[in-house]
């Protein structure tokens, strides 16, 4: 293999930088990709990648600094330009028409209005032979909305080969795929690569970094802070370049747990539209005890969340809580049952932007004493709440009577965090806690979720990422389709048994 | 373009935007003015003479402010939770029935008739906000247009009773209903000047709907169901017990209106009690910014505007109309004036 040094340029980003008000996305941002390599792109949620990414493919302009492909300047905010100079990328959210044909999805907007006939016979011929030279199995007459996550984002790459892309971009492309599809996905890339393809990976999961890359560039804050060949560095050291500082997750130590707080037996809620309600769901929650909830995100995650949490009733099967089977199932009554609730969206759910921090914290309990008594609210009190919360937890903002909406995502979710565990709350709901959030904020909270657990609470963990649900939980679960899987017991499965699991084999009846 | 939030707001931007947008408003009717073939600088005078330039004038702006008080804090009560209540003015005529009815047919005695008068409004006016709210809670219905189309309803069913079962036998056949009685009249603030109780009472409702906006239980669940039902909803606020809490008070309020213009300075109902009172209350409301004490300054404001134009209108011949042009100008400049003093607005 030639070092990547001595091979042509084909893309070459020079001194980008680009703000939005006081925020500087990207700051002279400088570097270039090589003829057949993969260069990862690492960074945190809001270092700037996707920003980056979106200037390069002409969504949007940068302040300054320029863009060159192929030896060619690329004018800037123009994605037409981007596409007809060989950029394809593949979005975290795919852009394809779910109710056409993968050919027809492919071929969209490759072909002029006036031109007569769709050239179909050549085109399926050029795609076959696309799709086997990438490995990239997909039936070209099947409906979009009828295929898997994984299958279409294989669509999406073959979108991109079918326009002669020779730089492809993949944002996150992992987030969607159970550890095999991710596996499929490595080796299609492989071979792409191996064709003189190049490959801007993004990702913030440093072992996929490891694993495909060739070079990493690190971006933290909107800067570029490091730039290493991938052979030369590991995962540790990835991660402190990362996050600017030694990381120490969090370690849990199992725990003898106590009893039941809350049981589902064949609990099965209705799908709404495009989402998976739950099919005969059995789950034990107990007590000083954490149950991961593994699987690729929309297959009944966020049913399950919403049960739990009183958004919607079981449609058919039992819920006992406390002991006592639920028939009056509403937000109130799961709050009143003891539950707390991290919402997965804490923007949208969590918290009410315009309110004040104050008004936050005591969103789910405004109408109790100290904060009220017979229908006026204490605001004294509520506001000598927030400032514990915001002490406590480490919340850091201007003050109690700031307006949440100003905070970042660490803090909310921080804010959330306090107002949940100051409820004294025996059933934890945690969806999704540690989203988006800094690996200073991410460590905090799982370490007061296990300490919630340590203290008996029931905590009941969901999230896409396995490498967190492996580490904090004393049992996992594996959800596919609605579907629950047994619980298996800490270290009883690799993520590779567990994988199988979240492509939905395994499971005692079909989905 | 996009918006983008200031950093930090000046005095000067938070004074002198609206400034701006009041100095350009005035352009804007000047305009209209010279059009009507009258002289502007003297319009203006006269209207500011025949608003605020005696006592009389003054009282008649006050007089004129009541009803618009009552119906801008109706209209704020409601969209505060994001109920769009249009129907202000049907809440109204309904407040004004039923304050008729009580005060002409049950022959209370004058101590126990005012109070009665003004809560058989107050239900009026709930109950015909309840029934689109009702639609809107159980069924999703727009509360926009049938709080819209009820206004046309109410106004159609105040038409018939007054040409039917509650025309005044003694109205020379007018479509007009019974006077109160004497003792069934809100008295005046200060006896022998224009000025009646009717204005102390919406007064002292802008304080309370201010206290419960604040200060209760209620007015933080309408507030947090305005800002995001969703997340409400998800802390156990119950959104729709709070909708209908809210179209209790935003139609009783509305009523008010109505109670106070019957009882407060006409004595009978007739179908030109109000000259738009429940959508002006929406301009009342807006350029309040939903403030329940702002909708105090906010009502004299636009009660000025017409009283001035009105009494302008007379004295230079030119049409009444240039003041609803002015106002609907007022507002749009004032509301973009307010959203400048929050945010810039920059290219990219």
């Amino acid at each position: 293999m030639t070092t990547s040094a001595s091979r042509e340029v084909v893309l070459r980003l020079t001194g980008i930088t680009k703000r939005y008000g006081k925020l500087v996305a990207n700051k002279d941002i400088g570097f270039a990709l090589h003829e057949g390599e993969v260069l990862a792109l690492l960074g945190e949620n809001g270092a700037g990648k996707t920003t980056l990414m979106n200037i390069l493919f002409g969504h949007y302009t940068a302040d300054s600094g320029s863009v060159e492909v192929f030896g060619q300047a690329l004018p800037p905010g123009s994605p037409s330009a981007s596409l007809a100079a060989g950029l394809g990328m593949v979005h975290q959210h795919f852009t394809l028409a779910e109710n056409m044909t993968v050919l027809e999805n492919v071929i969209l907007g490759t072909r002029p209005l006036w031109h007569a006939g769709l050239g179909i016979a050549a085109a399926t011929e050029r795609l076959d032979a696309l799709a086997r030279e990438f490995g990239l199995s997909v039936r070209l007459d099947a409906r979009i909305k009828a295929l898997s996550v994984g299958e279409r984002q294989r669509v999406e790459i073959l979108k991109a080969l079918y326009r002669d892309a020779r730089i492809l971009i993949l944002d996150e492309p992992t987030a969607v795929l159970t550890p095999q599809e991710s596996e499929a996905l490595f080796d299609t890339l492989r071979k792409a690569v191996a064709r003189g393809l190049s490959v801007i990976f993004i990702s913030h999961k440093l072992h996929e970094v490891m694993a495909i890359s060739e070079r990493v560039v690190v971006l933290r804050h909107g800067r570029l802070v490091g730039e290493v060949a991938t052979r030369d560095t590991d995962r540790h050291r990835l991660a402190e370049m990362m996050v600017g500082a030694e990381v120490a997750l969090p370690e849990a130590e199992v725990r003898a747990p106590g009893g039941t707080l809350f049981e589902l037996r064949a609990a099965s809620t209705p799908a709404e539209g495009r989402r998976v309600g739950l099919d005969r769901v059995n789950l034990l929650l107990r007590e000083r005890r954490i149950t991961g909830i593994a699987g690729v995100s929309g297959n009944g995650q966020g049913a399950l969340a919403d049960l739990i949490g009183g958004l919607v009733t079981p449609g058919s099967g039992e819920m006992i809580v406390n002991g006592a089977a639920v028939t009056d199932w509403s937000p109130r009554a799961s709050l009143d049952a003891g539950v707390g609730r991290i919402p997965e969206d804490r923007h949208s759910l969590g918290s009410v932007a315009d309110f004040t921090l104050t008004e936050n914290a005591v969103l789910e309990r405004y109408n109790v004493a100290p904060f009220s008594r017979a229908g006026i609210m204490d605001w004294a009190a509520a506001r000598s709440h927030a400032e514990e919360i915001i002490a406590d937890y480490d919340v850091r903002c201007p003050g109690p009577d700031t307006r949440i909406r100003l905070l970042s995502g660490g803090n909310m979710q921080k804010l959330i965090l306090g107002r949940v565990m100051e409820a004294g709350p025996r059933i934890i709901l945690a969806n999704q806690p540690v989203r988006g959030l800094d690996i200073g904020a991410l460590t905090y909270v799982q370490k007061r979720l296990i300490a919630a657990r340590d203290a008996g609470a029931a905590v009941v963990l969901i999230s896409e990422d396995l490498d967190e649900i492996l580490a904090l939980s004393d049992v996992v679960h594996v959800m596919s389709e609605g579907r629950l899987s047994p619980e298996f017991p800490r270290g009883a499965m690799t993520p590779a048994e567990l994988g199988v699991w979240m492509a939905g084999q395994g499971f005692d009846h079909a989905a | 373009m996009r918006l983008e939030p200031v950093a930090s707001r000046t005095l000067a931007r938070t004074l002198g935007l609206p400034a701006l947008a009041l100095a350009l408003t005035t352009l804007v009717a000047s305009v209209l003015v010279m059009l009507a073939g009258a002289d502007p600088f003297a319009a203006l005078g006269l209207i500011l003479d025949g608003a605020l330039g005696s006592k009389f004038a003054v009282l008649e702006t006050l007089n004129r402010a009541t009803p618009l008080i009552f119906t801008g804090l109706a209209i704020t009560v409601a969209f505060k939770a994001r109920l769009w209540n249009i129907g202000a003015e049907a809440q109204l005529y309904a407040g004004a029935l039923a304050t008729v009815l009580v005060g002409t047919q049950l022959g209370l005695p004058g101590a126990l008739a005012l109070p009665a008068m003004a809560i058989a409004a107050v239900l009026a006016g709930a109950l015909v906000l309840l029934g689109p709210v009702l639609l809107k809670v159980r069924l999703g219905v727009d509360e926009v247009v049938t709080t819209l189309l009820f206004n046309f309803i109410m106004l159609l069913f105040v038409s018939m009773m007054l040409e039917g079962p509650m025309k005044d036998p003694m109205g020379m056949g007018w479509p007009k209903s019974e006077s109160l009685p004497p003792d069934a009249r809100l008295p005046r603030i200060v006896e022998g000047l224009r000025l009646h109780w009717g204005f102390g009472l919406a007064l002292l409702a802008a304080v309370g709907v201010w206290f419960i906006q604040v200060r209760t239980t209620l007015g933080f669940e309408i507030r947090a169901v305005g800002q995001n039902p969703d997340a409400a909803g998800f802390a156990g606020i119950p959104v729709n017990r709070v909708f209908l809490k809210t179209a209790l008070l935003s139609g009783g309020l509305a009523a008010l209106a109505g109670f106070s213009e019957v009882a407060g300075l006409k004595g009978n109902l007739t179908l030109d009690l109000s000259p738009g009172f429940g959508y002006t209350g929406i301009i009342v409301a807006m350029l309040a910014l939903l403030h329940p004490l702002g909708v105090i300054v906010s009502a004299i404001f636009v009660a000025g505007v017409f009283v001035g134009a009105d009494s302008m209108s007379r004295a230079a011949e030119v049409p009444t109309y240039i003041a609803d042009i002015s106002l609907a100008t007022a507002l749009l400049f004032m509301v973009l004036a307010l959203l400048l003093t929050r945010f810039n607005i920059v290219r990219g």
